[in-house]
């Protein structure tokens, strides 16, 4: 991979930056045509294990950007990913929240964060469904990964557990073959 | 979804300063196995009660707008919030570092393994339990749209329409966002009606 390649590639991802509303994980279809289909830096086999990786390790999920780097061009892709997908956002944001704190109680402001919630939380659920919908539909996984999710679901709101130990006993019910 | 009276009485409390904000970052996001926010809410509300579940939505809710990963967005905002922009690098870095190590480390030993059944079993059980623990946060916050001035009914039909729309109907995100977040807006403008800006 060239210095242009390199420069290339961390252009690409200041831009995807911009259009990552909802999430960075809503790019990958479009990391995905560029690294894979255009730039053939990477197989279509890296591309999803790079974004199983992430989803199993701790952590934000953003970080399947990096480990794409990583398998792209080493450390110093990773870098150029990441701090591609990082910079642009970082800076907008901060800059809204500082212009939206300051005006926190006027009509403006109160209508937009009150109007938002409501679709915040629809799109958490959706997030929830997206997650489970490759387990529940195969009739194999489905009743063992319908019983994760319930418990899950129920030990979070009766108890105040850390997730890790939910995570960690979907592992084990995963190792026993359960789902 | 009833939540114990206590958890919304105690006073709320700060970080004393960046070093605290740094590891309760870093605490927060090494937890966080098949996405950072369900940890986020357990530790920024209900552990450590530096936000409310309102001002939670509320930062959640700005941050999904923005450009770039909500959660990140969200440990800028408290950070800057807790101490300008130094609280905002202290609580990026905090939730970035020590989990890109091992990430990277992960992904130079998962080439190895990633067609053992364990593994494959293993990462499946993980991936039904964050489905889990998201739809658990979802189910807590939405008692925060009682307080919405749209009033509750409506708010929540807004919330089921969007999950229709993305989950079920999967329509681009902007789409929904700039159609129905701009009528929502427009409601919720309507409703709360003119106010005197503080000067």
């Amino acid at each position: 991979m060239t210095g242009a390649d390199l420069l290339g590639l961390f252009g690409h991802f200041l831009l995807l930056s911009l259009l990552a509303v909802g999430g960075a994980i809503t790019t990958a279809p479009d990391m995905h045509r560029y690294m894979v289909t255009e730039q053939h830096w990477l197989t279509d086999a890296q591309f999803t294990s790079s974004i199983a990786i992430a989803q199993a390790a701790p952590g934000p999920n953003l970080l399947f950007v990096a480990v794409l780097g990583w398998n792209t061009a080493g450390p110093i892709g990773a870098f150029a990913t990441t701090a591609g997908i990082l910079l642009p956002s970082t800076v907008l944001s901060l800059w809204a929240t500082r212009w939206g704190s300051q005006r926190r109680e006027t009509r403006f402001v109160r209508s937009f964060t009150n109007g938002l919630t409501p679709l915040t939380l629809g799109l958490l659920l959706a997030t929830g469904w997206i997650l489970a919908e490759p387990y529940v539909r195969v009739a194999q996984y489905r009743w063992g990964a319908l019983g994760l999710i319930a418990v899950a679901v129920l030990v979070m709101l009766r108890t105040k557990l850390s997730p890790m130990w939910l995570v960690a006993l979907g592992a084990l019910v995963g190792v026993l073959g359960w789902v | 979804m009833s939540v114990p009276a206590s958890e919304t009485m105690l006073p709320l409390a700060a970080p004393a300063n960046l070093r605290e904000l740094f590891l309760a970052f870093n605490r927060l996001s090494l937890q966080g196995f098949g996405g950072v926010l369900p940890v986020a809410q357990r530790e920024l509300v209900e552990r450590k009660r530096w936000l409310d579940k309102q001002q939670f939505v509320e930062m959640l809710a700005v941050s999904q707008v923005l450009p770039g990963p909500n959660v990140v967005n969200l440990a800028l905002m408290f950070g800057d919030r807790c101490f300008g922009l130094r609280g905002a690098v202290a609580a990026l870095a905090g939730m970035m570092l020590a989990p890109l190590v091992v990430v990277l480390a992960l992904t130079a030993l998962y080439g190895q393994y990633s067609h053992h059944p364990l593994v494959s079993g293993a990462l499946r059980g993980m991936g039904a339990v964050a489905a889990g623990l998201v739809i658990s946060t979802a189910l807590k916050l939405l008692g925060t749209l009682r307080h919405n001035p749209m009033g509750r009914w409506l708010a929540l039909a807004f919330a089921a329409l969007t999950f229709v729309l993305v989950a079920l109907l999967r329509l681009p995100l902007v789409w929904v966002v700039l159609g129905l977040g701009s009528l929502a807006i427009a409601l919720a403008w309507h409703r709360i009606g003119p106010t005197e800006p503080p000067k």
